[in-house]
């Protein structure tokens, strides 16, 4: 037997250098594509967001003549641009004369299916939410949908009530979902039957999203006042 | 799914197999997940149906293109990356035309990625063919996606909500089939179709057996 054990030659040599070269051909041609696409089409993107965002704020504050965007930071307002936090940004509705007509604010929370979004009009004058529209589900059609047209369940939000307490910090009651027909205060939201996910998904999206930007409202309302000027 | 070997010539059957013969969904039975899925209205499924078949045109004719270049040892790895690249190019698009539609599909536009038809049509089509027959069989392909996911759409919609395109089809007394717009409506309606479908198949060759002279016992 042979001290040296045979070499065995490869019987399928790889090609690694026209495998490496293929696929780095085929990354350059797709990364081309895909950055030209992107820089192609994000004025369009903006551009229809921008729109779908203005719908919302029209369809929850339909009396205002001129809309603007505002972040309220915790220290105060500045103008909203591209990069601002959405969950920190309100529309304020001004009529003709300048006047403060409501403010629209962004909100989600799960529901049965996705998150449910919603966009809501809170009214300074009567510390009270007094429109809200849905603006992108998943819920299930016939079950979870029926918070968009059942009637009952809209007028909840015709003065829902969303005072301040006394030190301006947070909502002087959480507002908050209920079994159907057992809503006794203005704070209270009216669940309907067989939509209940839906309904508390709503009631914690208004709550989460009030209890933030309300207060932050009432503070700079001077400022937000003047912005309409 | 033909695996064809050799350059095939140009015909009418390259382009017409994909539609009828060949359908994906109502003869292959591929791509059941966007099928079934985006189905409930005939906006979305014409929009995934066009969406399928640029990717699944794109892709492919870059399949072809560069075919006697792609080693086979990395060929999935290549078609995967060009696919993916063109879902992305779709997905920009698509956002960039209506949000409403690119909300309502969802992540079913990234998911083209791994929609079979245009990997198997990479892989068992394009690499072996020239870009002009791609071409043909792709948009064959595609042509025959889109109309089985509008086949599905659009009945589902008016069944389901008493619209078409969003607009009302059906009287105002009709109660909307709530069911045709949940996942199990989507089955209800395919099982429907691939009845339809096998019945007209099974109908064609009796008749052509009849036609030979053969007799057909059972029917």
């Amino acid at each position: 037997m042979s001290a040296e054990a045979p070499v065995q030659a490869p019987v399928h040599a790889v090609p690694f250098l026209p495998m490496i070269r293929t696929l780095g051909l085929v990354s350059l041609i797709c990364g081309f594509a895909v950055t030209l696409a992107y820089q192609w089409t994000k004025p369009f993107v903006e551009e229809n967001q921008r729109i779908t965002t203005e719908r919302a704020v029209r369809a929850v504050l339909p009396q205002a003549a001129v809309q603007k965007a505002f972040v309220l930071g915790a220290d105060g307002v500045a103008p909203a641009t591209g990069d601002s936090p959405a969950e920190d940004t309100v529309f304020v509705g001004y009529d003709d004369a300048g006047r403060i007509v409501g403010i629209a604010a962004r909100g989600a929370a799960r529901g049965y299916a996705d998150l449910v979004h919603l966009m809501y009009a809170y009214d300074p004058a009567c510390q009270c939410i007094n429109a809200v529209r849905v603006t992108k589900m998943n819920e299930t059609p016939g079950l979870g949908d029926t918070v968009l047209k059942d009637p009952d369940f809209k007028r909840n939000f015709e003065a829902l009530d969303a005072r301040v307490n006394a030190e301006g910090t947070a909502l002087a009651n959480r507002i908050v979902t209920v079994k159907h027909g057992t809503k006794r205060e203005a704070w209270q939201i009216d669940a309907i039957s067989g939509s209940t996910v839906t309904s508390k998904a709503m009631g914690r999206a208004l709550d989460q999203s009030a209890q933030r930007l309300v207060p932050r409202m009432q503070r700079h309302l001077a400022e937000l006042a003047r912005g309409g000027r | 799914m033909s695996l064809v070997n050799k350059e095939e010539p140009l015909t009418l059957d390259t382009f017409v197999r994909g539609v009828w013969r060949e359908n994906p969904v109502f003869v292959t039975l591929l791509g059941m997940c966007p099928t079934l899925a985006v189905t409930n209205s005939a906006t979305n499924a014409i929009s995934m149906g066009l969406a399928t078949v640029f990717v699944l045109l794109c892709s492919n004719v870059l399949v072809s293109m560069l075919r006697k270049v792609i080693p086979k040892q990395v060929r999935i790895a290549a078609y995967i990356v060009l696919i993916a690249s063109f879902v992305t190019v779709v997905d920009y698009a698509i956002q960039a035309i209506s949000l409403e539609v690119y909300e309502a599909l969802g992540a079913f536009i990234q998911l083209i990625v791994v929609n079979c038809i245009i990997l198997g049509r990479a892989e068992a089509y394009a690499s072996r063919q020239t870009v002009l027959n791609t071409v043909v069989n792709s948009v064959g392909t595609g042509v025959g996606f889109t109309l089985a996911l509008l086949c599905l759409g659009v009945v589902r919609e008016v069944l389901g909500a008493g619209t078409l395109f969003g607009m009302r089809v059906m009287p105002d007394q009709f109660q909307p089939w709530v069911l045709m717009l949940l996942p199990a409506g989507g089955f209800f309606v395919l099982a429907g179709w691939l009845l339809l479908f096998d019945w007209l198949n099974q109908r064609r060759e009796r008749r052509a057996l009849e036609a030979q002279g053969v007799t057909v016992h059972g029917q």
